[in-house]
């Protein structure tokens, strides 16, 4: 049985999966019943100055049949009051004492940083994430992104905590910045011992075309807000792909967003976070969905035989590579498996219109497409179109003895300098006239009058 | 013993006969619309007779515009709603969906339909405006799925339309004949009255043409007459004690049962004779109204039926009992009908032939004949129109009859098919009606 306690920056946890810092984690209440159910550990909900909230709050892209594809929130920071908080605190982590508590703080100033970080140490917390990352409500007030977008202003107050902090500080910080490793930089060269990415993303959800007003409405108004969900993972992976590879950030990461399945923090594990923390997917799921997450996780170790987390955590940082290094003479085309295909013609249509008239309809009546290799660009868009498992499959064509790179290229002056150029990309591809466009049979239900 | 209870009330006749596809809500359409691929060229619309866009419908529900959903669906096929409930879509769209090939549940199309079509009759939404008067009279005599398609299309394009309809209301089978679970009267008729209401076209009720001076009156009075008249009464048997009471047609049967609903008199032991759709239709209908025993019996083997495969177990799951290769010789009873002797039949080259010796009797309460419709001989004898062998008008590419004058499409043309057939066929004709006024 694989083990899949960690020790993130000196916070250890019975498995690597925590509860973001957000209404799931608003109080203790819901903290116990998370860690009754088998959650790892929870970041509570930001805590720090008296805030008011609106109503509505949230918004939601939904996209086809699934909701909350994409979720958006103007909510601030705990409203609670913090002694109740802190009350709290000690109460779990009596009940709770091997699971992981972080306090998420927000305050202004560095006596009120000083305050807050003792009275949570005080409590019991076991770590603290400092929240530089909501995009909404309290930036106005010069705290939250207005921190984690200015590394200079990060760099001062993670200082300020680590004046006095005695437990692991890890800093979170906000995607709403081109170059998400210079506030991570920031943070480690402050000290910090581990930092959190991403909060979440500046975002308007949604526009009522009815009555004009952007969602969430607030009396026939609204105001961006920050998004989240299954729709933000790619750019998640992407910035904690860039900090995990940089060497200046050379400490712990823990990812969020858009994490809901094992499969999601498995990806984020290989692009090197050791832990992981879930807001949207609880909220929208509830706590219930650890049960598949920690099986989930424990089967994969199992099959791939990682005794522990730190195993597999960052397998795939070194497989990201510039564009220049990549192997230009790769070459893949896709290959269609007669027997699977179903005749839906979207890999044909997709070609055709959007990528390189590199796939032929059938004679009926089989409707069963094939490739025109030769226009084929190995681009894998049919495959992705395809509905059928397994139906399209991208077939190496090369045989791999050679390898030669853009960078390879370019230092061996071998690059095209005009489009005349034989080493020109493009060139090989045939393509039909202009004019041939208007001559292609329409099916005859387009138009049908 | 049936699976049903005798209904004894509108709201426990209601139940039987509960509506085997009932409408979407908008969280179902929601969601069976996403899953629709928006297949290239696709299959589904190639199976439909009518050609309606279907990918671009279901996109259009999904994108919350149900009622471009539905002016995609009207465009091609006025019967949207009802064709939604009432065709066999197992054969049609759905058998062609894509997802068959994949083991996967086929979109289904029919309610997707029917659900975008309802919001436009509820809101009475029009879609279509005939163009300015053109000076041109056509008469279409049936109120029919083929005579309503056709005269919608004429209108359309400016032309004067009066319907003739033997009954007191429009549509044809659709409300006389459609099994009573597949569609109810009501929802019928609130699309004939929004098609009506839509199109303009003036429907006479309760005015069978049958008459020489109104086939002179209509010559007179009309460029072009469009015949929509269907098949007529249910065929005889031309059997021994065909007319004793409770022998009745399988038409007359269901006309009755969807007017008279639960007081309809059907009770004990029935017999239905035939092996096509509408003897399945009766002898689910039978099971429904809760008789003590319904047996089909029908003159070949289960496999050389007509009826559709789950129309048979549509009506085996309601509760009727199956005889295959039996024939009857005669109908015996008082003035009643009280039992059939049969006879065992075995098909050689395709041909049923009895096998003597093998008479044998099944008692019985009534006894209903599915084994087809007639044709109004009389009416077309009259106008001098060429009928084939089965009887059915014969037209060219066109729809266009012996008597040049005529067109004709539907079930008189085709001998039987669907709803869906009869209102592709009328809108074809009406389009060549329409070529040859503007030529002449
Ligand atoms: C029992 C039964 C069940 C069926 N179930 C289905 C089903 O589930 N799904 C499906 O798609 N199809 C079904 N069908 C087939 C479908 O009903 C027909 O194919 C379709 O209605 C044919 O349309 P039509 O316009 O040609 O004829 P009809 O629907 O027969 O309409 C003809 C109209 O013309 C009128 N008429 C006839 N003669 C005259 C005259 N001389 N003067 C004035 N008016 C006249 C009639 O009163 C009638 O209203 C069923 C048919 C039957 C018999
Ligand atoms: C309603 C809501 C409130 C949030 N509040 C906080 C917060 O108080 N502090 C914080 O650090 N992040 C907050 N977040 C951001 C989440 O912790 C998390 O970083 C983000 O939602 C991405 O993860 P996900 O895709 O799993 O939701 C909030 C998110 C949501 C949806
Ligand atoms: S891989 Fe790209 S270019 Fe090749 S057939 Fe598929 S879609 Fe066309
Ligand atoms: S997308 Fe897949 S299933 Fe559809 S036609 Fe192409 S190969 Fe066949
Ligand atoms: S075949 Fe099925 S999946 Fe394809 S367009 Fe038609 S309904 Fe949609």
């Amino acid at each position: 049985m694989p083990s899949l306690q960690v020790n993130f920056a000196g916070i250890k946890s019975p498995n690597p999966f925590w509860l973001a810092s957000a209404p799931p984690t608003n109080s203790g209440y819901q903290i116990m019943k998370a860690f009754d159910a088998g959650w790892g550990g929870a970041v509570w909900k930001t805590l720090g100055v008296p805030i008011v909230n609106v109503s509505s709050r949230y918004g939601s892209v939904n996209y086809r049949d699934t909701r909350m594809m994409g979720f958006n929130n103007i909510e601030l920071i705990s409203d609670r009051p913090l002694k109740d908080n802190l009350r709290e605190i000690t109460e779990v982590k009596k009940r709770f004492p091997d699971h992981a508590v972080i306090a998420s703080l927000m305050v202004q100033s560095r006596k009120e940083w000083h305050q807050i970080v003792q009275d949570v140490t005080n409590a019991g917390a076991d770590g603290i994430e400092l929240n530089f990352g909501c995009p909404h409500g309290m930036c106005e007030r010069g705290m939250g992104s207005a921190v984690g977008q200015e590394p200079e202003v990060l760099k001062t107050i993670v200082g300020w905590v680590m004046e006095v902090a005695t437990i692991p500080v890890i800093t979170k910080l906000t995607p709403n910045i081109t170059d998400i490793t210079q506030p991570a930089i920031a943070a480690a060269e402050a000290g910090s011992d581990a930092i959190s990415l991403i909060n979440t993303i500046q975002s308007i959800v949604g526009v009522d075309i009815d009555d004009f007003v952007p969602y969430p409405k607030v009396g026939g108004l609204s105001t961006n807000g920050g998004y989240c969900g299954p729709a933000v993972k790619p750019i998640a992976l992407n910035m904690l792909k860039n900090c995990a590879q940089h060497p200046g950030v050379n400490i712990p990461i823990s990812g969020i967003g858009g994490i809901e399945n094992w499969r999601d923090a498995v990806e984020f594990m290989l692009l090197g976070a050791s832990t992981v923390q879930v807001c949207t997917a609880v909220m929208h799921y509830g706590f219930g969905i650890i049960r598949e997450m920690v099986a989930g996780l424990e089967n994969y170790m199992e099959e791939k035989g990682f005794a522990s987390v730190e195993d597999f955590v960052g397998k795939a940082v070194p497989k990201v590579v510039h564009w220049e290094d990549l192997n230009l003479r790769y070459k893949v085309v896709a290959s269609i498996d007669a027997n699977k295909c179903i005749g839906c013609q979207l890999c044909y249509t997709a070609c055709e219109d959007g990528a390189h008239q590199a796939i032929g309809l059938a004679v009926a009546p089989d409707r069963k497409p094939h490739i025109i290799e030769e226009n084929c660009v190995g681009c894998n868009l049919c495959s992705l179109v395809c509905p059928v498992e397994n139906c399209i499959t991208m077939q190496r064509l090369d045989d791999g003895s050679a390898t030669e790179s853009w960078k390879q290229r370019t230092d061996a002056n071998m690059i095209p300098t005009t489009f005349d150029d034989s080493r020109a990309g493009g060139l090989h591809h045939t393509l039909p006239d202009p004019g041939e466009a208007l001559k292609v049979i329409k099916p005859k239900h387009y138009g049908i009058r | 013993m049936s699976e049903y209870q005798k209904p004894l009330s509108a709201e426990e006749y209601d139940i039987n006969f509960s509506a085997l596809k009932p409408l979407m809500s908008d969280t179902e359409a929601a969601m069976e619309s996403a899953r629709c691929l928006f297949c290239y060229d696709a299959p589904c619309v190639h199976a439909c007779p009518t050609g309606i866009d279907i990918p671009l419908f279901i996109r259009q529900i999904n994108s919350k515009n149900d009622t471009a959903a539905a002016k995609t669906i009207y465009e091609s096929n006025v019967f949207g709603y009802a064709c939604g409930k009432v065709c066999p879509t197992e054969e049609l769209c759905e058998g062609a969906c894509v997802y068959n090939h994949s083991d996967v549940k086929p979109i289904e199309i029919g309610r997707l339909q029917s659900f975008a079509s309802q919001k436009s009759i509820a809101n009475n939404k029009k879609h279509f405006h005939p163009l300015a008067p053109v000076g041109k009279k056509v008469a279409v005599v049936g109120a029919g799925p083929a005579g309503i398609a056709c005269a919608a299309e004429l209108r359309l394009h400016g032309i004067s339309v009066d319907i003739f309809e033997a009954k007191e209301n429009p549509s044809g089978l659709t409300v006389h004949g459609v099994a009573p679970y597949k569609i109810s009267n009501e929802e019928v008729l609130a699309e004939m009255s929004y098609l009506e209401n839509q199109y303009g076209f003036n429907i006479h009720y309760n005015t069978l043409i049958n008459t020489h001076a109104e086939i002179k009156r209509l010559e007179a009075e009309y460029d072009t007459i469009f015949l929509g008249i269907g098949l007529w009464k249910s065929s005889e048997l031309s059997l021994p004690g065909e007319e004793l009471e409770r022998v009745i047609g399988a038409i007359e049967f269901i006309e009755q049962l969807r007017s008279d609903k639960h007081h309809t008199n059907i009770s004990g032991k029935v017999i239905v004779l035939g092996g096509g759709n509408t003897a399945m239709d009766v002898a689910s209908e039978c099971c429904r109204m809760g008789v003590d025993e319904v047996v089909l019996a029908y003159r070949r083997s289960r496999q050389e039926m007509g009826a559709y495969g789950f129309e048979y177990d549509l009506a085996r799951a309601a509760g009727m009992r199956s005889i295959f290769n039996v024939m009857p010789l005669e109908l015996i009873g008082d003035h009643a009908v009280s039992a059939v002797r049969f006879i065992t039949t075995k098909t050689e080259n395709g041909k049923v032939v009895p096998v003597p010796g093998t008479e044998f009797t099944d008692f019985c309460d009534w006894v209903i004949k599915a084994t087809g419709q007639s044709r109004q001989d009389s009416l077309l004898d009259l106008i001098g129109i060429a009928r084939n062998k089965a009887g059915n008008i014969i037209t060219d590419e066109n729809f266009q009859t012996s008597n040049a004058r005529y067109y004709a499409a539907g079930d008189a043309v085709s001998g039987g098919q669907e709803v869906v057939n009869a209102v592709a066929d009328g809108k074809k004709a009406a389009k060549a009606i329409i070529l040859n006024l503007r030529q002449s």
